[in-house]
């Protein structure tokens, strides 16, 4: 895809307008095959990657893809013995599937005959199974027949290499995989969240196991050529943990899924179609995570800006019942309800006050004269509830948690905010519908 | 049924629900459970209680076959595990699961008809029916869309046991149900319990509050590395049978336990 461009050029000339929209439309033949062969990759990775997360097997899958190196050259190793070119690239992909495949058993091995832990047991796999793919590899450009040089490329992946029967067998794959995850979708349900349930019902929990880490495999190995076997693990994590930032289904989640990693793979290949010599996986993958912190960002299932903004709303909602509170009773001592005795009750800062109790003015539960607030018909609805709701509280606290009444004034505090009406209604079954007219413990004596 | 009825395997009843014969079982082969030998009779709300590490979960995980048996015989209705399977459902503790997986109550409720439903099958409209039936029955039917982890730990008790309820088995098997759940929930499980046993259901529960066990439960099986007692609740559940219990273990099963683990990982 970078063609004409020579490692020494550091140039870079912003693409044209009409450049961008060539590649945007699939327009070049070369780029048209690289894009739509990564987008597949990404709705499979998408696909499978979202049930290998419920799984817990993210990192087993890593350890999976580094283990296909030896499998590359060892393939290659074979075919070149049995006197074929050693290019096949079909050939070459069965090696890898084979190779993943053994890495997975090594680690299930390793977990079940020694006292080491899930965690050492990928990391011994993962590096050494690398290191011996890495050995083999220098072997294998060192035979006198058959050419090595480009199975380096299957490391970090070289998609301008892809060719139009790689994205048609990448395609044709995709689409197998996406029948059979939707196919299992239930047993796979079952296996993910709640496998001794599943294993006491009789399903065969190792089997489906075994043809789920068989689907991570093929996905490793579709993505070899594109993303390269360092990365793979990425295109079938990082788009399923974004989904889970905005739905909380399975369905949706499959979905979401394969639509990240089909637009990484859409955005990614424009990229580095557009860039001069920024190669393909990377970008993808840095495409995807993009996503993710987007997603994390501002997804809505418990994204930052909405869990802030959840506590923002209730700390706003917190600081409103105070002030409704503190003017309640100051009003009640029969003091003058002026701007420092409100301050005073708690020892807010003033600007604090000032800004709250202008709140209170937008929203019509108090008026101001001059230095004088008092609360409206509205605004004393209001106060007389959170009240009541305070003081429900701390006589429950007094009468049946046994605490001190001194003390009760704070753990009111921080529950009388939460308390829902069905809480409300608990707490009037226990107390009585009394209104509650006087504080049970003395006023301005805080814990 | 009177205390240890059955030292001799033959006197097994071909009516029991579920028959145990000098099961033994052994997690990295140190036995945690000895010669239990028991008939656990239809039709009764049956507890099984001990102090902690006695083997209340692993004996119900044998009986399923989700743990394995170093010897003995299990027949449920006088027919193996395996033969009787669908007639068996399964409530594990809470926490051997992650609430915050995506799926919602009647999601997890719906599990309980898979195995009806069978092999890559989609859940039908009529098994969605059923599953908010027993929901119904555990008083969460408002909760069905309520995401899993959005549940109190109570809620979450009651649909696994709403997902067991789902399955319409003959035996229910327990772990601990009571564990750590509101009052409301603990009111919602007792009431499904006289319920199955009215309509002649066998239900078998680890339990840990020896308060409630007279309350809640017709059997009692008293379990401490093996069996202590078993038989009905005003039978077998007195003070000096809960002081054999509960009294420390067996110093020296426990002893040769270790030493068997020891020796038999030499090889």
């Amino acid at each position: 895809m970078n063609a004409g461009h020579s490692i020494s050029d550091v140039s870079f000339v912003f693409p044209t307008a009409e450049q961008i929209w060539r590649v945007l439309v699939l327009e070049e033949y070369n780029t048209r095959v690289v894009i739509l062969g990564v987008m597949a990759l990404g709705i499979a990775a998408g696909i499978v990657g979202t049930f290998l997360l419920l799984r817990k097997r993210a990192l087993t899958a890593d350890a999976l893809s580094h283990a296909t190196l030896p499998g590359i050259t060892v393939a290659f190793m074979v075919m070149v013995g049995l006197g074929m070119q050693g290019k096949s690239m079909f050939g070459l992909m069965v090696g890898a599937f084979i190779f993943g495949c053994v890495g997975v058993l090594l680690i299930l091995g390793i977990r079940r005959t020694t006292i080491l832990k899930d965690d050492a047991a990928i990391g011994i796999v993962l590096s050494v199974l690398f290191g011996l793919g890495l050995c083999l590899l220098r072997l294998a450009t060192e035979m006198p027949t058959g050419n090595a040089a480009g199975l380096n490329g299957f490391i970090f992946g070289k998609a301008s290499s892809m060719v139009a029967g790689d994205t048609k067998a990448i395609s044709i794959v995709a689409i197998c995989i996406g029948v059979i995850v939707l196919t299992l979708r239930k047993e796979f349900t079952a296996l993910c969240f709640d496998e001794k349930f599943g294993a006491a019902q009789g399903w065969p929990i190792l089997r489906l196991d075994i043809v789920l880490m068989s689907l991570v495999a093929i996905v490793t190995v579709i993505a070899l050529q594109s993303v390269g076997l360092v990365l793979a693990v990425a295109m079938l994590i990082v788009p399923a943990a974004s989904a889970r930032y905005w739905c909380t289904k399975i369905g949706s989640l499959l979905l979401v899924s394969a639509l990240i990693g089909c637009l990484g793979g859409w955005l990614g290949g424009v990229v580095s179609a557009l860039v001069p010599r920024m190669p393909t996986g990377p970008v993808i993958v840095l495409v995807c995570g993009g996503w993710f912190v987007f997603s994390f960002i501002f997804g809505p299932v418990n994204g930052i800006v909405v869990r802030l903004w959840k506590v923002w709303r209730l700390n706003r909602r917190v600081a409103m019942q105070h002030i409704l509170r503190a003017m309640f009773e100051v009003s009640s001592e029969d003091t003058l309800c002026n701007f420092e005795s409100i301050a005073n009750t708690r020892s807010w800062p003033q600007t604090q006050v000032k800004r709250l109790l202008s709140r209170l003015e937008r929203h019509r539960f108090a008026t101001r004269k001059g230095n004088c607030w008092s609360l409206t018909a509205l605004g004393m609805a209001e106060a007389k509830r959170v009240v009541r709701n305070h003081r429900l509280w701390e006589t429950y606290l007094i009468n049946f948690a046994d605490i001190a009444p001194n003390h009760v004034d704070r753990d009111a505090d921080m529950i009388e905010h939460v308390l829902g009406t069905s809480m409300v209604e608990k707490l009037e079954a226990l107390l009585g519908n009394d209104p509650i007219t006087t504080s049970p413990h003395p006023l301005g004596e805080r814990g | 049924m009177t205390q240890r009825a059955s030292q001799l395997g033959s006197e097994h009843s071909p009516h029991a629900a579920v028959s145990v014969h000098d099961l033994t079982v052994a997690y990295h082969r140190k036995p945690v459970l000895w010669d239990v030998d028991l008939d656990i009779p239809s039709g009764k709300l049956v507890a099984i209680v001990g102090p902690n590490g006695a083997g209340k979960s692993t004996l119900i995980k044998a009986v399923m076959e989700l743990v394995p048996k170093a010897s003995g015989l299990i027949s449920i209705y006088g027919k193996q595990f395996r033969k009787q399977r669908h007639r068996v459902a399964y409530v594990p503790q809470r926490e051997s699961v992650d609430w915050d997986f995506p799926i919602d109550a009647i999601g997890v409720v719906s599990m309980g008809r898979y195995r009806k439903i069978g092999w890559c099958r989609p859940v039908r409209s009529q098994d969605k029916r059923l599953a908010m039936d027993a929901l119904k029955r555990v008083g969460m039917e408002e909760y069905a869309d309520r995401q899993i982890s959005q549940l109190s730990g109570g809620q979450q008790q009651r649909v696994f046991l709403a997902r067991a309820l789902a399955q319409d088995a003959d035996i229910y098997f327990m772990d601990e149900p009571f564990a750590s759940v509101d009052a409301a929930t603990e009111r919602a499980i007792v009431h499904v319990l006289r319920d199955l046993r009215s309509s002649g259901k066998t239900v078998i529960v680890v339990h840990h509050d020896l308060q409630t066990v007279s309350d809640y439960f017709d059997h009692v099986i008293m379990l401490n590395m093996r069996v202590v007692a078993h038989g009905t609740v005003e039978e077998v559940f007195t003070n000096e049978n809960l002081r054999k219990t509960y009294g420390g273990r067996l110093t020296l099963l426990d002893e040769a336990a270790g030493l068997l683990a020891r020796q038999s990982s030499k090889v």
